[in-house]
């Protein structure tokens, strides 16, 4: 250990609400050193990123840099101390020039007589990205540039900034092949200039290429740490993934309807929209499908082009052996689809009104009297499923806005059961839920593909979709990577799936 | 309950304001000024009620003023025809309260098919309406009406002036639309979050075109009103009342952003800023100081609202 230690974080510990996001975890960081950070999603990478650029505080640890020890109480003392953060969303302003984004809120540098010299501007940003060995003309507006050459300006915005320490958070989520070689080239140059990088990725192939050292993080805790030359991928996944979860994987539930007695409810045929091509696959009455992917591999886009929330460019929609034509999630309720999204309080609730009124929002047509809806019928539908669902209120009519995040979600589940639509699609349906409720809402799920409902489960979390499914289709780069019933199924090679065409 | 409570900072302020002018001047709280004040409000609140389902929708209609105008000489301008009058007249009221319509689905089609903000888009039908008003008449107003025409906004019906009891009919049909139909749940709805409505089914383009409608058609009823107060169209009627009205709603506790607000709020937003100007000229206040006046009881208004929800 010859070469100088940047950055040791030490015994860094932080609980949220219901979960432990990191248990006393070490890591430290060589200069000129690219150091893997590795884990499933929810694994604590992001927390210690966060950590580290000052967006949130540890409850217990100590923070190094440079052998000394500093507190990092926001966003500014880490730039500071040379510490820069590239997240996956790029937080460039569009409209701005390439400069000018390289130097935002930095432009005092430039200033003669009170004006922003844009000439020394230019010059010192086209320094700054040759360094990096890019020639984007830094006068273009950066709307006009490439998902990469804006990683690229993100980079070189971190750099200006004298960045001796880089976190990135998957940067290649978004890249071609060709933008990952560029941006792996950038990388290597940075490390002989001495910047120790933290690279944060799910792609597994190019951990290997690019990286010094891994380090595994899983449910929070510090799982494994060795050179890249002392591992393989066999050995990451496991240590990611878990034997522990490996085996409470395999506790299948009971399904609910034979085999016999299942007919197929949905079939979706070569499916085809920007996003995801050639999307075909079958589902039966009381099957569980499992969408598992990396984050960006389509799955999301797929669901919503069932749903008529977007629109498909071709392939077609079968419900009960006949095609239905779904070009608005009305079309696609109508068929009997329904979707609970992602992000609940973003596109699913209306959260000023009331449970009463999220709950019967698609299905007010049930409980009216031609125009006008029946107070009193639609009270007993709603209360009906707050006590089905175990909703904890005083009242129906509560505003959705001070329910918590299960309750929330069970507000979404009501909906869509008072729709009585036949095909349910599940996005994500316990992220940010306490693991009560997210027991509760398994059991649901359960409950509903027994009654004979097809049930579709995205998550980003592999045992989930093991513990629920019957099958799992894999997404990867918007296409079927491959699909598993429950007894092929385990997380390697659902990972294996996930990975390949990255 | 809720919808009381909602109104209640407003109608303290209501209290207040009916207190202080009792107090001041004698001639304030009698039953032929009480009626006056409700005459004076009648055609803006008429209005305002259709503001306030485009604004629960998070949008805006600047082209209400104007559309009160064309609207005003266009009926008025039948009534001229060589008819009868039983024929004439309706056929006059249909023709503006179809214009309305026209402009509201115009309005409604640019908003939702063309995704243009409905501030730009009204403005644009503003500028439109008036200039078509005076392009109609050449400048000119409509005059020399049939005389039952003048009855419609100035004559009484069991001692209530006739604007005011089509105003009244106006808000109790819109209160309830608003909270016991399908339609008016889906404006909250739309207005609270326009994608978590699409996503649950409702068809947000055609219910967000039907708001502009309404408030065109109500904004229509009002033209012809006023028309028939002034006994002419004018081509140069309504000016400026797109904000009168849009201050009615907004002190009335309706929020910009939409998905919040009530037609009875507004309802005692116009009377809020109707009873100020009443009691200001009762009290021979100029009209120059009474400009002034509105304007900070308006921000007052929404001060106390906002301080009220923390």
């Amino acid at each position: 250990m010859k070469r100088d230690i940047l950055l040791h974080m030490r015994s860094m510990s932080k609980h949220y609400p219901g979960v432990q996001a990191l248990d006393s975890v070490d890591f430290d960081l060589f200069a000129g050193e690219i150091h893997a950070l590795v884990g499933e999603n929810g694994a604590g990478k992001s927390t210690l990123t966060k950590i580290l650029a000052g967006a949130e505080q540890s409850d217990s640890g100590t923070i190094e840099v440079s052998g000394r020890t500093i507190a990092i109480r926001e966003p500014a003392d880490a730039r500071r101390l040379g510490i820069g953060i590239i997240y996956q969303e790029f937080k460039l302003v569009p409209e701005l020039s390439v400069a000018e984004n390289i130097f935002l809120g930095d432009e005092r540098r430039f200033l003669r007589h009170g004006f922003v010299r844009f000439s020394l501007m230019h010059a010192e940003a086209s320094k700054v990205l040759s360094r990096l060995g890019e020639t984007i003309d830094p006068v273009l507006p950066v709307r006009k540039l490439s998902v990469s050459q804006r990683q690229i300006v993100e980079i070189a915005k971190a750099l200006s900034n004298h960045v001796r320490i880089l976190a990135m958070d998957e940067p290649t989520a978004s890249l071609t092949d060709r933008e990952v070689e560029n941006l792996f080239a950038v990388m290597r140059n940075l490390k002989t200039d001495g910047v120790g990088i933290i690279y944060i990725s799910h792609r597994i192939e190019e951990i290997f290429r690019i990286a010094d050292r891994i380090t595994v993080l899983r449910d929070g805790k510090l799982i494994h740490s060795c050179p890249v030359a002392e591992a393989d991928s066999e050995m990451l996944v496991k240590w990611m993934v878990g034997r522990e979860a490996d085996r409470e994987a395999h506790q299948w539930s009971p399904k609910g309807i034979a085999p016999s007695q299942r007919r197929e409810i949905l079939r979706i045929e070569n499916l085809t929209s920007d996003r995801v091509h050639g999307i075909s696959f079958g589902l039966d009455r009381g099957e569980i499908l499992g969408l598992a992917g990396l984050t960006g591999s389509g799955r999301t886009e797929l669901v919503r082009l069932i749903f008529g929330a977007e629109r498909r460019s071709s392939g077609r929609i079968v419900v009960d052996g006949r095609e239905v034509s779904v070009r608005s999630p009305g079309d696609a309720i109508k068929a009997g689809i329904g979707l609970l999204t992602e992000d609940r309080n973003l596109d699913g609730l209306v959260l000023q009104m009331s449970i009463l009124e999220n709950i019967t929002l698609s299905s007010l047509s049930d409980v009216a009297f031609g125009p006008f809806v029946n107070g009193s019928k639609e009270r007993r539908a709603a209360s009906e499923l707050v006590r089905r669902l175990r909703i904890k209120t005083r009242s129906v009519e509560t505003p959705v806005e001070t329910l918590s995040g299960g309750n929330r979600q069970k507000v979404v589940l009501g909906r869509w059961l008072m729709t009585q639509c036949n095909i349910l699609i599940f996005d994500e349906p316990t992220a940010g839920i306490d693991i009560a409720v997210k027991r509760e809402i398994h059991a649901l799920i359960r409950g509903l593909a027994s009654e004979g409902r097809g049930i579709i489960v995205i998550s980003s979390e592999l045992p989930e979709l093991l513990q629920l499914c019957d099958r799992i289709a894999v997404l990867c780069d918007g296409i079927v990577a491959g699909i598993l019933t429950r007894e092929e199924a385990t997380q390697e090679r659902l990972m294996k799936l996930a990975t390949s065409y990255a | 309950m809720k919808n009381l409570y909602q109104s209640f900072g407003i109608g303290f302020a209501l209290l207040v304001e009916i207190a202080i002018f009792s107090a001041l001047s004698p001639h304030f709280f009698t039953t032929d000024n009480l009626l006056n004040v409700m005459l004076q409000i009648s055609i803006t609140a008429i209005v305002a009620v259709g503001m306030t389902f485009v604004i629960l929708t998070a949008g805006i209609d600047l082209s209400v003023g104007s559309l009160m105008a064309f609207v005003g000489v266009v009926a008025t301008s039948m009534l001229k025809l060589d008819l009868r009058l039983e024929y004439a007249f309706p056929l006059a009221m249909l023709a503006g309260l179809l214009l309305g319509a026209a402009s509201g689905l115009i309005a409604g089609t640019l908003v939702t098919r063309f995704r243009i903000t409905p501030f730009i888009v009204t403005l644009a039908l503003m500028t439109i309406w008036r200039g078509l008003a005076f392009v109609y008449t050449e400048g000119r107003p409509v005059w020399e009406l049939p005389e039952a025409f003048a009855l419609l906004g100035n004559g009484r019906t069991l001692g209530i002036p006739n604007p005011t009891i089509v105003m009244i009919v106006v808000f109790v049909t819109a209160y309830v639309v608003l909270s016991h139909t399908r339609f008016g749940r889906y404006i909250y709805a739309i207005g609270g979050n326009p994608e978590a409505a699409r996503l649950a089914g409702i068809g947000v383009k055609r219910i967000v075109t039907q708001v502009y409608v309404v408030c065109g058609v109500l904004s229509a009823a009002s033209g012809i009103l006023l028309a028939s107060r002034m006994n002419s169209g004018q081509p140069n009627a309504g000016i400026m009342y797109e904000l009168d009205v849009i201050a009615a709603v907004v002190v009335g506790g309706t929020s910009l952003f939409g998905g919040r607000g009530t037609v009875t709020g507004t309802f005692l937003g116009s009377l809020l800023i109707g009873v100020l100007r009443n009691g200001l000229n009762l009290l021979n206040v100029g009209s120059y100081v009474q400009q002034v006046v509105v304007g900070v009881v308006i921000l007052l208004a929404v001060l106390l609202d906002q301080w009220k929800k923390r």
